[in-house]
């Protein structure tokens, strides 16, 4: 628990965190199913728009889904999810439009092998957002300066380590100007080394107000940043709650046992 | 241990240091090489050994054929008597024909005064196909390479300048026509895109045509398919179907990974029955049984009519090659780019067909090189391709029962032309794995 130990030691400047009344997303009564296996059970959530989530729970639990849910990675059956005012359908243009606003990162990253670091950076921008070329390679460069590694911007993600790759994905997302960022369990796959380089980029993001849904283990990260965790069992959330509630005292006998496996060793 | 070690207890200090030598004989040059290659045990010794006699004996039996002074000569019956006076024996081959007949070899019946035009047809094909396989070449030099089709037409076929302009010109049409209806709607612009160029070809295109060579008359003289042959026609139809076939195998592979019910079925359904069929058949088909399809009196070039078919049937084995490559590229890419709001199309061009087509790039290269030797089988449905003027050749008195000159000629050619796609193939693979790491 380094990397953790590591996050909470750091001073957190919570000037511009603010959490306003304005809706980013709202779900309601989302039901998703597997074929016959039902993974998603009657999702309630509303996040405002500057809002830290955390999600957790055991794997399987759904967490991954939900917030997949949310960009349209998966498709939902029952419910509806309404992101920054626009509800998610089939219709192929809304879609488009709010994978455009939410950006998002992966476990292993997902960057484009064949093309460099820049080019992932502003391949996007350049094709949906049709932003000119000096320009969004300017943006990019801006960005890759934020996570520290403009220096590599003309290698392929090959020649990167993970944690570097991860930042690079928090680059590229950025790049699309996104007004909500969901995080797939963003250090999984990571070194515990490079956990740290990583959760810090998080948490400047944290700081310049972003909204976030997180998914993740890092426990450390959840009580620093998010205003708001989840805890998610068999497809349903179980027990929400602020981060020193939810730890401190929780009320639900399932995020009991699930706290003392995770935080017992 | 201990005790030893207590016990023998020596002083040891080195005084002069020792030069760096040379290893040993049997470690260096050739003899290290010969040692690890040949003769690094007794069974690989005797293998070597019988290897060497094996190809003694082949080179023993082809190379004193080969070497036979009858380059000058101008009939096989002169081969003989000149073999004979030299006292060899006659099982010795007769060069001669390849001299008196090689223009015939590589352009058939084209006529003799025309052979610059398939010879400069080459020349811009090579130039114009540079840009798209070397990659490193001006972008302008692009445009040179669309326009390359139209001029190699009009080189090849001659007739007047406007009908391959004009089919360029539906081409721009669709284009514009896409580009204009994007913005509205896709599947409104792609369908425009495909239907405008349509129309204008089959209405506009004859009238405007005559009627514009009736006031300009500029063109070459018009040569008909049926005297094209030799390993021209093979180049015509291999090419023609290598470049047709690509794209047409990427949307076809699309199409069955496709989410779509109906495109994914009609795309498994034509894959699986070109594929399910021998190319000779289809051949047949364009040769005999498309003309009972057609309306009585059209005649369609039967060239064309080939060129099609290959093409159909190359393109049904690049789809599954491609769509190898395109279950290899990880979901994660297709997420990645899904994330970022890109659009199916972008998606696919951007992100997964470049991945896809790297990885299956060995695929299709030996679909291609398949392709072209296949081209062959046109000799049993009356084209004069190269195996096809052989027996043209040996109908002519002066080379009655001459057989593996010819086939020798021809197997060079076509070996030239196959092992130059097998080496490029190689070099791409290099080089875009080198671009990557």
């Amino acid at each position: 628990m380094s990397a953790t130990e590591t996050v909470t030691q750091r001073q957190i400047n919570r000037s511009q965190m603010k959490v306003s009344d304005e809706v980013a997303i709202e779900i309601t009564g989302m039901n998703k199913w597997f074929g016959t296996f039902h993974v998603l059970r009657d999702i309630n959530l509303t996040v405002q728009r500057g809002e830290r989530i955390v999600v957790c729970g055991p794997s399987g639990s759904g967490k991954s889904t939900l917030i997949r849910c949310i960009n349209r990675l998966e498709e939902h059956q029952k419910g509806t999810i309404m992101v920054d005012g626009t509800e998610l359908s089939s219709d192929l243009k809304n879609i488009d439009k709010i994978r455009s606003e939410v950006g998002m990162c992966f476990q292993h990253f997902n960057l484009f092998p064949h093309l460099t670091i820049l080019e992932n950076c502003t391949l996007a921008p350049i094709w949906v957002r049709k932003t000119p070329k000096k320009e969004a390679e300017a943006t990019a460069m801006q960005f890759l300066e934020k996570v520290k590694i403009p220096e590599q911007a003309d290698k392929y993600p090959g020649q990167l380590s993970g944690g570097q790759q991860q930042r690079v994905a928090i680059a590229r997302s950025l790049c699309m100007k996104p007004r909500i960022m969901l995080f797939d369990e963003p250090t999984s796959a990571l070194d515990p080394e490079m956990i740290k380089e990583v959760l810090d980029t998080m948490i400047e993001l944290a700081e310049e107000g972003m909204t976030m849904i997180c998914v993740t283990h890092e426990m450390g990260f959840a009580q620093a940043v998010a205003n708001r965790v989840i805890f998610m069992d068999q497809g349903q959330i179980v027990e929400q709650n602020e981060p020193k509630e939810f730890f401190n005292n929780p009320r639900s006998e399932r995020t009991k046992l699930f706290l003392s496996q995770i935080l017992g060793h | 241990m201990s005790d030893t070690d207590s016990e023998v207890i020596s002083f040891y200090v080195r005084e002069k240091m020792l030069d760096e030598q040379e290893p040993p004989l049997t470690e260096r040059g050739a003899i290290k090489w010969l040692r690890e290659n040949l003769f690094s045990s007794w069974l690989n010794a005797i293998l070597t050994i019988v290897s060497l006699y094996v190809i003694w004996s082949i080179l023993n039996g082809i190379l004193p054929w080969m070497w036979s002074p009858t380059w000058s000569l101008g009939s096989l019956s002169e081969c003989r008597d000149v073999l004979a006076g030299l006292g060899e024996s006659t099982h010795q081959a007769c060069w001669g024909v390849i001299r008196d007949r090689w223009q015939q070899l590589l352009f058939g019946f084209y006529p003799r005064e025309a052979y610059w035009r398939p010879t400069l047809a080459i020349v811009i094909l090579l130039a114009g196909l540079a840009p798209v396989l070397f990659g490193n070449i001006p972008r302008w030099f692009m445009l040179f390479s669309v326009a390359t089709p139209f001029v190699l037409f009009l080189l090849l076929w001659g007739g007047p300048i406007w009908a391959p302009l004009l089919v360029g010109v539906g081409l721009v049409l669709g284009a514009v026509a896409f580009r204009y209806l994007v913005g509205v709607n896709q599947i409104v612009a792609v369908l425009a895109a495909i239907l405008v160029p349509i129309v204008f070809w089959l209405f506009l295109v004859g009238p405007i045509a005559s009627g514009l060579s009736r006031i300009a008359p500029i063109g070459l003289e018009f040569i008909p398919s049926k005297d094209f042959g030799g390993f021209m026609l093979s180049v015509v139809i291999g090419v023609a179907a290598i470049i047709l076939s690509l794209p047409l195998g990427i949307m076809l592979a699309l199409g069955r990974a496709s989410d779509l019910f109906i495109v994914t079925k009609l795309s498994v359904i034509f894959i699986e029955i070109i594929r399910g069929v021998p190319l000779i058949v289809w051949l047949f088909t364009a040769s005999l049984l498309l003309n009972y399809f057609l309306p009585p009196g059209t005649s369609f070039d039967l060239t064309l009519r080939v060129i099609i078919m290959v093409t159909l049937f190359s393109a049904a084995y690049i789809a599954e090659v491609v769509r190898g490559g395109l279950a290899a590229v990880p979901k994660g890419q297709y997420e990645g780019a899904d994330s970022l709001g890109l659009s199916y199309w972008q998606s696919m061009q951007l992100i997964v067909l470049p991945q896809a087509l790297k990885i299956s790039i060995p695929g299709i290269v030996n679909t291609f090189i398949g392709l072209f030797k296949d081209t062959t089988l046109v000799v049993f449905i009356g084209l004069l391709d190269p195996l096809g003027l052989t027996s043209a050749i040996r109908a002519s008195t002066d080379w009655n029962g001459i057989y593996w000159e010819l086939y020798v000629f021809i197997g060079v050619l076509f070996f030239i032309a196959c092992y130059g796609m097998g080496r490029y193939s190689l070099w791409l693979e290099t080089k875009l794995q080198r671009e990557n790491r």
